[in-house]
């Protein structure tokens, strides 16, 4: 039921630096005040360009070691040009890395050797809810499937635990699966 | 007035401690709001039941007598069986009489009371964990014709209307009132956040018997990973019934209770539930068995109990479709189950922590000559039962002994 005493697990990442971080934040919640950041700018048609840079945290601004840009569009079957995934399936992209992310971190914190790692996301989409052609059909995803496919030195318990604790302390999962107040204004 | 010792609240804890006091010959009152035993009386819904058999009903010096040892007191049960212990040893306890101030000064405390001011060395704080209900700030969103009430003023069914009742909560209290609410035919819909899913009997024991057997119940404050996390884990799911039965989420959808997430808001006439629930009950039933396997290896290890019957494993939580939106129009009625909180309202800031809790170690508080008793994993993971107040009061005042030692 607890993490102590695990040998050793190299999965490349830090743990000892993040438990390091919570100790510190645990005193100085102030610190812990991020701000994540996008800007998008329009292409043409659908398409759009979204380019992440910087963000605080810590009590400071940072940059990203370099800048990263998400081309975005509808796909062909919407008469669009397919010049980038479709927004929706960038979430269904945001909430695989994030729990996966997580699942590193929890098992090397567990001494859990990782060999492979893969999920196949799965988002269900009644599009008569973007289309305006039903008001009782929600305009985003019905229905979210996550599955998993790991290979690691663990049991089949010990990986659905490391599964079910990266859900547990995953940002997008959360925002995924909790409403989040969103304002949206115009200069 | 002067004593030695002021405790303050005689309920299983005052009580216990005023026991281990006794036995050290240590000068003491046992200060009491109103009389003994007083929210076992007034705070609990008609039907409860303890959560532990009778046999495990032990405070120091005093054991369940009956003739029931698997079976589950009620509050009257409770009450009888602390007026006894009470009467057993006449603890000093003092009643009606309420703690307005506890002040600390160079020489011990002044305790200030609506009947005069006892001035003390060492005050112990036996006020119970379940004085407040806590309830989330999403209350304030519900419209007013919805009407509310927490799990401490809950009492029987007929207390509310026929319509549809939302129970907040899952853990022992929400899953008793939903499961005992759809009983009596309102239609429950059941919030679901972090639960602790348990059977009530496993291999012909209870689950309790296994707990005290294998030692998870004693495990101690200073040797769990994460004490901050396992001092905030919500109250077994779990129900004390003569048929010894097992109340999880898959007896309750049985029953006929809607189960959801957990309530994360209202907007307008709408109610929003995470979307989370899966994990959440993925990760009860994985921890459920976890300890059931624990238990399988301590009965391999000890070897003699060849009477049992074979290792089981409950059936995994099944949810059907679970909505994330409901319209509040289906709901008469809210009951807050969502945990409850500690009050001090007569200490001083210096005993608390900048997010209001009390400051302490295994029950020392940072203030010297200053003890509390009966919280949740306090000193160990039962700390909260009646079963755990003993242990506790007993190396308490090993601790106060020294502490008064010094000061002579």
């Amino acid at each position: 039921m607890t993490d102590t005493q695990a040998p050793p697990a190299d999965n490349g990442v830090n743990v000892a630096h993040l438990l390091g971080a919570r100790e510190h934040l645990t005193e100085a919640p102030e610190a812990a005040e991020f701000q994540f950041r996008a800007h998008c700018d329009w292409v043409n048609g659908t398409h759009s360009r979204t380019v992440i840079d910087s963000y605080s945290g810590l009590g400071a601004e940072h940059m990203h070691r370099q800048s990263f840009a998400i081309e975005a569009d509808h796909p062909e079957v919407f008469a669009s040009q397919d010049n980038g995934a479709s927004p929706p399936e960038i979430a269904l992209a945001a909430l695989a890395s994030c729990l996966t992310a997580g699942i590193a971190s929890v098992a090397t914190n567990r001494g859990v050797q990782l060999r492979s790692v893969s999920a196949k996301v799965e988002g269900d989409i009644d599009i008569q809810g973007i289309l305006g052609i039903d008001g009782d059909v929600r305009n985003g995803f019905n229905d979210i499937r996550v599955t998993y496919d790991i290979d690691a030195d663990a049991s089949k318990a010990d990986i659905e635990a490391i599964v079910a604790q990266s859900q547990k302390r995953s940002a997008v999962f959360d925002i995924i699966t909790n409403p989040t107040n969103v304002t949206v204004e115009v200069l | 007035m002067h004593t030695t010792v002021v405790v303050i609240g005689a309920g299983q804890a005052g009580l216990a401690m005023s026991h281990q006091l006794t036995a050290a010959s240590i000068d003491h009152v046992v200060l009491e709001r109103n009389e003994v035993a007083h929210s076992w009386r007034t705070e609990r819904w008609d039907s409860l039941r303890l959560l532990t058999p009778n046999w495990m009903t032990r405070l120091p010096g005093h054991r369940y007598q009956g003739d029931d040892p698997d079976g589950y007191m009620t509050s009257a049960d409770v009450v009888e069986y602390l007026d006894d212990y009470q009467r057993a040893f006449s603890a000093p306890v003092v009643s009606h009489t309420a703690v307005e101030r506890v002040v600390a000064r160079a020489a011990g405390f002044d305790v200030h009371t609506d009947h005069g001011t006892w001035a003390t060395d060492a005050v112990v704080v036996a006020t119970g964990a379940c004085s407040r209900p806590c309830v989330p700030d999403v209350a304030a969103s519900l419209p007013a014709a919805i009407r509310q009430l927490t799990a401490l003023e809950y009492r029987r069914p007929d207390q509310l209307g026929e319509g549809g009742v939302l129970v907040v909560g899952a853990s022992a209290s929400g899953a008793q009132i939903a499961d005992e609410l759809q009983r009596n035919g309102r239609q429950v819909t059941l919030a679901v956040g972090e639960h602790v899913r348990l059977p009530r009997t496993y291999r012909g024991r209870d689950i309790h018997w296994w707990m005290d057997a294998i030692g998870q119940l004693d495990e101690r404050y200073d040797e769990v990973a994460d004490i901050d996390r396992a001092r905030r884990l919500a109250s077994l799911q779990l129900i004390g019934s003569p048929e010894r039965r097992t109340l999880d989420l898959n007896a309750l959808i049985t029953g006929g209770v809607d189960v959801v997430g957990k309530l994360a808001r209202i907007v307008g006439q709408t109610a929003q539930f995470s979307g989370g629930l899966a994990n959440l009950v993925a990760n009860s039933d994985l921890k459920q068995n976890r300890l059931l396997n624990r238990i399988d290896e301590f009965i391999a290890e000890t070897g003699e109990r060849c009477d049992l019957d074979e290792p089981w494993r409950p059936t995994a939580t099944r949810l059907a479709t679970v909505p994330t939106e409901l319209s509040l129009s289906r709901f008469e009625t809210v009951v807050w189950a969502t945990g409850y909180r500690p009050t001090y309202p007569w200490l001083d800031a210096a005993a608390f922590d900048r997010r209001q809790r009390i400051i302490h170690d295994g029950g020392i508080s940072a203030i010297a000559g200053m003890y509390f008793l009966g919280l949740p994993f306090m000193r160990r993971r039962k700390s909260s039962f009646i079963d755990g107040v003993g242990p506790d009061a007993t190396e308490l005042v090993l601790h106060l002994r020294t502490y008064l030692d010094q000061r002579r």
